[in-house]
């Protein structure tokens, strides 16, 4: 990690678009080895959080830091050397092979068309095909990666850029058990070599088994925050998602099952 | 085949047509006349046609490859944004008004203010936003008002002769450029072709959207500002000049990116290179062809650019039904 390393702050977060009032009084603190679940109905805000502190949208109201420092007006580049940020649209605009959209998480440390790759980049470039699976893809254009392949493509693009968080919008939409799998035991890896992991996601069994961590979301606001197990009881995900869900155990793993629309 | 070697021919393609350009005239190879009237038609007559024809077709491909990176859209060409077409109108003013007869660089000076309102134009209506599609509305709403205007000053030209060499202008074409021309544009070119080139690295992290390309460090307003001045100062000096000259910035980046695995970034040197080798190649056939000069060039470019066209969509439906 060469980023800048640190505690990730967000006091009193508001955002508005449009006049439509997003997020309100969304405060957040995440330490490094956090792996947290950022979980809700559609609409309750996640991306937009997620967006708000990975300094993409700047907050109407409240801060966000980084290691004490204001992410607004912090350098872009600096910024992307700290934070992977990956988004949950899956376009790549022009026929890339795999490994060059990997090579894509290089820009922010100085790799690029002009400079080309240091022995650094091409370490990391082959660490992250290697932790995604997707070493046998490097050479194929993206355009013929099936919606999986593509999804942990872009995935290892972010390992690649080596920051010390990582913030990923439903990186499993999408994917199979087996890759779904993969991708948390990774994220939690990554967790354990001190780096900071927030994930946007719609699989509560998911969260429930790999992260210490939830925020519940609910109409912009956080509806119920703290270690997963105390968050994700039937009662919260009950009130939050307007359902009747069982949380229980199926051979030894924690699992949650939504059983049906409350009338 | 790997970029360098990419570059290196089409930079060697590029000097050959320079070349060629210089060698090869409406008489052939050989160079008739006293030894001073052929320094004259070396130095005056050719040399600013090979070097306009250089600037201008690089700038024509490196600003079609910046703009479709930019834009995402392999659509996208040079005049795009509305800038050629104020150029364009600038010029035709100058012609309709009787100005261009004033003093010799009345039409380039003309082209470049027309070119500047347009740029004008469209910072203000694409305001401080930072999405394309803002960008796209306001340049076709820019090149809109101007090719009105420009087909407005057609309807109301003074007589009949006037209408044709506007005509004749809007066609495009290398002749009859004094190197004063040169040097009144080639900086321009130069100044708005190096900003272009600057943007390779944000080109490319645009390939995964703005999101991400925010993520990877681009700075979208920026990078925006460089788009425009770059375009304005290069397109703006190589139409003031030249007129419009279809179709390159179109077909060259097009032509040349499978070579690049379609990396953005790594497109913007050998669009340049072949965009001039590209214009000076077809500037000579021009020679051959039509020596007397009745031809333009703009209309060359176009009637290879549009078969062109026609293959690259028959080609693009038979691997969509593979």
């Amino acid at each position: 990690m060469t980023g800048l390393m640190g505690d990730l702050t967000g006091e009193d977060i508001g955002v508005t678009l449009g006049g439509r009032e997003i997020l309100r009084n969304v405060s957040i603190a995440v330490r490094p080895g956090d792996f947290i679940a950022v979980a809700g109905p559609n609409g309750a805000g996640k991306s937009t959080l997620l967006r708000v502190l990975a300094g993409l949208t700047p907050p109407d109201a409240g801060t966000v830091t980084l290691g004490g420092q204001n992410l607004r007006g912090m350098d872009r580049r600096a910024l992307g050397r700290s934070i992977a940020y990956l988004p949950q649209e899956r376009t790549v605009h022009w026929p890339l092979k795999a490994r060059a959209v990997v090579a894509l998480g290089r820009l922010p440390h100085g790799a690029g068309p002009l400079r080309g790759e240091s022995d650094v980049d091409r370490e990391m470039i082959a660490a992250a095909l290697q932790r995604t699976d997707t070493d046998a893809l490097a050479e194929r254009p993206i355009g013929e990666l099936s919606g999986g392949e593509r999804a942990r493509v872009l995935m290892a693009r972010a390992l690649a850029q080596d920051a010390a968080l990582l913030i990923a919008d439903e990186p499993t939409a999408g994917l199979d058990p087996a890759h779904a799998l993969q991708l948390f035991e990774t994220f939690t890896r990554i967790a354990a070599e001190g780096r900071t992991v927030i994930v946007a996601l719609h699989d509560l069994s998911l969260a429930l088994r790999f992260c210490a961590r939830t925020v519940l979301m609910k109409s912009g606001a956080i509806a119920a925050s703290g270690l997963t197990r105390d968050v994700l009881t039937e009662h919260e995900i009950g009130r939050v998602y307007g359902i009747t869900a069982k949380v229980g155990e199926i051979a030894g793993v924690a699992c949650v099952i939504p059983v049906s629309v409350r009338p | 085949m790997s970029s360098h070697r990419l570059v290196a021919l089409l930079g060697c393609a590029a000097v050959a047509a320079f070349g060629l350009s210089l060698l090869f005239g409406v008489g052939g190879f050989t160079l008739s006349g006293s030894a001073e009237a052929q320094h004259t038609i070396l130095l005056e007559v050719r040399l600013p046609r090979a070097l306009l024809g250089f600037m201008v077709g690089g700038t024509l491909g490196l600003t079609g490859a910046v703009l479709q990176g930019y834009l995402r859209n392999p659509l996208a060409e040079p005049g795009i944004m509305g800038i050629s077409g104020g150029a364009a109108l600038g010029a035709v003013i100058a012609i309709h008004s009787g100005m261009a007869q004033t003093f010799a660089l009345a039409l380039p000076l003309a082209g470049l203010t027309g070119a500047a309102l347009a740029t004008l134009a469209l910072a203000i209506l694409a305001g401080r936003g930072t999405g394309s599609v803002t960008l796209i509305l306001a340049g076709v709403a820019v090149s809109s008002l101007a090719g009105a205007l420009t087909s407005l000053a057609l309807n109301l030209a003074p007589n009949p002769f006037a209408a044709s060499e506007m005509l004749y202008w809007l066609m495009g074409s290398l002749t009859d450029r004094s190197l004063t021309q040169v040097w009144l544009a080639a900086p321009l070119m130069a100044i708005g072709c190096a900003v272009l080139a600057l943007t390779a690295r944000d080109l490319d992290a645009l390939s995964l959207g703005e999101d991400a390309a925010q993520n990877l460090g681009v700075d979208p307003g920026r990078l925006r500002l460089m788009v425009v001045t770059g375009t304005a100062l290069a397109v703006g000096a190589a139409t003031a000049v030249c007129g419009a000259i279809s179709f390159v910035g179109l077909m060259v980046p097009h032509l040349l990116r499978p070579f690049t695995n379609g990396e953005p970034g790594r497109l913007l040197l050998p669009s340049f290179l072949g965009g001039a080798a590209l214009v000076l190649f077809a500037d000579v056939a021009l020679r051959a062809i039509s020596p007397l000069g009745e031809l333009r060039l703009g209309v060359l470019t176009a009637l290879i650019g549009a078969p062109f066209f026609l293959w690259l969509v028959l080609r693009g439906r038979s691997e969509m039904a593979s």
